[in-house]
Formats: C-alpha cells, structure tokens, sequence
C-alpha cells in the first residue's frame, strides 16, 4: 500500500516536472511546479516528515506560490510561443542523447555511491513539529539564525531596488 | 471492527451532514438577513421556506451551464472543482466529540485524529486561494480577473494574523493535535468559569475572527465579489453547477473556520458549564423552544403558522425528550452532549458571520489592505509575544 502511494505520487511529481518545463503558458508551469511541491508533501508524509509535509504545503504551494501566481496574473503574461527552430535530426538524435546521459549518470550514481539501506516507510518518526522544533533551537541554532538574517537581507535589498523605482 | 468500513462509515455520516448543513445554512442566512431587514425572507417553498435549498439545487442542476467564448477552458473548468474539494476537505481533521464506545466498538467523533490537525487545516486554507483566483483569471473578464486578484491579496495579507493567532492557543497547549487541544480546555477556574483558551486570549481570538471574515471572503471583507464595483467579481461568468461550486465552497470555509474557532479558543465540545447542570441545559432549551413554538402556534400571526408552529413545538419537545432519555444512558448522552455543545457553539458563529453581514458595510479596497498590515498583523505579533513570555515564565 505506502509503496503504491510512493509510486503514485513519485509519478505525478515527475509528470509535473515535465509539464512545468513543456508547457508555453506561464500560469500552466506555475501549476505544475504546485503538483511538484504537493506530492513532494506527500513522499515526506510517507517518510514520516509530518511537520515538514505542512510547511511545504503553507510555505511553498500556498505562500510562495500564490505570489508567483499573482505577478503572474497581474502582468498578464500569455503564452509563449516555442522558438526553437530545430530540425528533426537534432531531435531524434536528442532523445538518444538524452537516454544515454540519463544511463550514464545513473550509473555513476550506481558505482560511488556507497551501498545504503532501503527505505523503509514509517519506520523513522522524529519528524513531528516538536522534534523539529528542538533540533532547530539546539543543534542548529546559528544555521537558522543565519538563514533567518539572509531572508532579511532579502527582504531588504528588495525594499531598497524598489525605493529607487518610486 | 475493519478500520475501512469504520472510516467509510464516519466519511458518509460527515459528509451527508455536512452538505446538508451548507445547503440550509444558506436558508439560514436568507431568514436571518430577511428578518434583520424587516422582511420575512424565504417563505413560499415549503413551511417557511424550508424546501428553499432542495428547491435550489433542482435549479441549479437544471440550469444550463454557459461556457463564455475565449475563456481558458482547462483553467477554467478546474477552478470551481478546485475551490469546493479544498473547502471541503478540512472537515476531516475536524473532531466533534470525545472517544466513544457504540457495541464494542471504540472510535474517535471524527474521521481522522492528525498529530498536525491544525496544521494540516492552515495548509488547505492557504492553497485554497488558487480556486478563487484560477476562476478570476480563467473567465477572460477583467471584472473577474479584478476579483481574482483582490482576493489572492486580501487572502495571502489576512493569512498571517489569522495562522500568528492561531499559534498563540497552542503555545499555552503545547500540541498541535485538535482532541489535545480540546482536552486541555477541559475543567474549571473557580469551580464556574470554564478554562476556555478564549478567556487568557481575548485578543487572539478577536484577530482570529476578523482576519476569518476576511479569509472567508466574508461582508465587511467581501472586496473578491463587491457587486457595486465588480458585477459579482471571479465568479462573474460561472452559471449553473459551477456557480454553485463557488457558493458551496464559501459556505464549507465559514463552516471549517467556525469550527476551528469552536476548537482552538470556545473549548469544543465541552460544557460551558459544570456537569450536573450541563445536562439538563439541552432539555431546557429545545424544551423551551417547544412551548414557545406551540404558544405561538395558538396565536397564529399568519393562517399557515397555526400548522407550522405546532409541528415545530413538537419536534423540539421531541428532541428535549431524546436529550432528557439520554441521560438514563451514558453512552447515548455523551454522544448528544457533545454533539449539543459544539453545534451550539458552531452556529452561534455562524450566526455572528450573517449577523455581521447584516449589519456592517463593506470596508474599501485600501483600508481593508491597511487594516491588514498597520493593525492586525501587529497586534497578533503583540499577542503571540506575550503569550510566549507568560508560557516560559510559567514553565520553570
């Protein structure tokens, strides 16, 4: 059952992947990258990543991208035309490439990478808010506070580049 | 028994009773508006109007469903199916009431107990904005995309004060777990007042309201589809099923978000007051409201009402004899009694939403936004800081 649930999912986030990169209409990609990040909510679910299952859904799916939506909307942006011009040789001999660079790197994926265990769903459960919580306040205080201040430095320089427009 | 057919059980239960709940609600909204105004409200279909929403949903079925030109069709169709399954979809973390044991069977008033319930329920919220604002864009209607685009700001600028004033209840509980929540509000200060969140957090739970209004897309918030400026905003060019989508899922969120103002702050399904008394309340209510009925009946105002009202009279004298029967068996009673509290307490919500609505006009576009940032924002900031001061004081 959790490995039918893990391949559903895996297969819509990979199917998303590639709609978000296909599609000519920019509205279209930002919902695909919204499929991306909701069953990445899900495998981190399955993994026993409860708290971070939520915050990417708030986080991304509802915050990051209702805004990107939303500039998306209010510039009203179309749809794209492809201007690739490419003849049907590049093609054909690109999907042959591009086969054998997926097979190349999944091997050398294969041969370094040290052996590990399987996975196993819900066999880890230190993934609840409260864990989360005193992992971040202890163990990686300062990363955090540093992360928080790079957010504010953002925050910001994004104030000030739009001051100067005004 | 089989957790499937438990679960499938409680499923059908929760939503035949929840669509119901919003198809009447939207009667109760018409009646309380109707009788704020000085009118009657719905009154043809039916007692009192009382087979309005069945009457209704044979309309809207009926209706055709127009598909305007240029419109983005996928977007377009998507958006309403959108916006009613996430509106729909809180309820399942929603508990009703406490663990219950029905011929050996032991099961939780719920569909499902989430350690992250109250996360799980801000996550929904905040992708929910993507029906409203799909809808908005899709229709190919600059009326329409205006709405959309309001509500996508007004959502994303309430959704801050609403989830910091959430955050402050659970401080004080330390879980984020609805049934923990609740089970913390049980009890007494002082052998009478009832150790609601509400009471330490007056202030939260005042922010939480207004930004649910807001959230809600509710009057004096309901900038997305002010008619006087927007026709009817994003769902401007939505008619038959689709229109009615759009109308379900605004009724399901003032139903989700009433009820996570029951949980978090009111104390969910417990008593107001101590147990013997609680009891009898029920009973002495919907008893009351029997007598009342049927007193009125006697002295018909209208020809109709000497049929109508009695027949009221006897439903609530019937349900007060169900509640006083249930006392002589417990299991039934804590069923009921729970059931009692946290619908009493769902729909005084509810009723506080259309009261509002009746009563207050519609903030401007600037103001609502202002009112946002400069004033809700940071007094959920001031609240959540002192709480967190008083809670890591207390806990040494």
């Amino acid at each position: 059952m959790t490995e039918l649930i893990f391949f559903v999912f895996a297969g819509i986030a990979v199917f998303c992947g590639i709609s978000l990169v296909a599609q000519t209409h920019p509205i279209a990609s930002a919902l695909s990258l919204i499929g991306v990040m909701g069953s990445l909510a899900i495998i981190y679910l399955q993994l026993g990543g409860e708290f971070i299952a939520a915050a990417q859904v708030i986080v991304y799916a509802g915050a990051i991208m209702v805004l990107f939506v939303f500039v998306i909307m209010l510039l009203n942006a179309g749809a794209e035309g492809t201007s690739l011009n490419v003849s049907s040789f590049a093609k054909y001999a690109g999907i042959v490439l591009l086969a054998a660079f997926l097979g190349l790197i999944s091997f050398i994926i294969q041969a370094t990478l040290p052996k590990t265990e399987g996975v196993v769903f819900g066999a880890w459960d230190g993934g609840t808010a409260a864990d989360v919580g005193r992992k971040l306040f202890t163990a990686y205080l300062l990363p955090f506070e540093v992360t928080s201040v790079l957010i504010l430095i953002a925050l910001v320089g994004a104030v000030v580049l739009a001051r100067r427009e005004v | 028994m089989n957790f499937l057919i438990l679960s499938l059980i409680k499923a059908a239960i929760v939503a035949g009773v929840l669509l119901t709940t919003l198809a009447y609600l939207q009667w109760i909204e018409r009646k309380v508006i109707g009788h704020i105004q000085l009118r009657v409200g719905p009154y043809r279909v039916g007692p009192h109007g009382l087979l309005q929403p069945l009457a209704d949903v044979v309309k809207l079925i009926t209706k055709e469903g127009v598909m305007p030109a240029n419109v983005n069709k996928f977007f377009y169709l998507l958006a309403p199916f959108v916006a009613v399954a996430l509106a729909l979809i809180s309820i399942s973390v929603i508990p009703f009431g406490p663990q219950i044991t029905i011929g050996g069977v032991t099961t939780y008033m719920e569909l499902t107990d989430l350690n992250i319930g109250v996360l799980f329920v801000l996550a929904v919220s905040s992708v929910g904005v993507y029906g409203v604002a799909l809808g908005g864009w899709a229709s190919n209607n600059k009326y329409s995309l205006l709405g959309g685009l309001r509500s996508s700001a007004q959502m994303i600028s309430y959704e801050l004060p609403l989830a910091i004033a959430v955050a402050a209840p659970l401080l004080l509980v330390n879980s984020l777990s609805f049934r923990q929540i609740v089970e913390y509000q049980s009890g007494f200060w002082l052998g009478f007042i009832p150790r609601w969140n509400v009471f330490p957090e007056v202030l939260g739970f005042s922010v939480f309201l207004i930004a649910a209004f807001a959230e809600t897309n509710r009057v004096p918030f309901d900038l997305p589809e002010a008619e006087n400026e927007l026709v009817a905003g994003f769902h401007t060019e939505y008619s038959s099923m689709s229109f009615a989508a759009f109308f379900m899922a605004e009724y399901a969120n003032m139903v989700t978000v009433t009820a996570v103002a029951t949980l978090l702050f009111l104390g969910g399904w417990k008593a107001p007051f101590p147990e013997p008394f609680s009891s009898f309340i029920p009973v002495i209510v919907f008893g009351l409201a029997g007598l009342i009925a049927i007193f009125h009946g006697m002295h018909p105002a209208r020809r109709k009402d000497k049929y109508t009202l009695p027949a009221a009279g006897v439903v609530f004298l019937g349900l007060a004899a169900v509640f006083g029967l249930s006392l002589l068996v417990p299991t039934l009673q804590t069923i009921l009694m729970a059931l009692f509290w946290f619908c009493g307490k769902v729909l005084a919500l509810l009723f506080l939403f259309i009261w509002v609505r009746g009563t207050l006009p519609r903030f401007r576009y600037d103001q609502l936004m202002r009112f946002a940032w400069i004033v809700l924002f940071p007094l959920a900031m001031v609240n959540l800081l002192v709480t967190g001061l008083v809670v890591a004081l207390s806990s040494k």
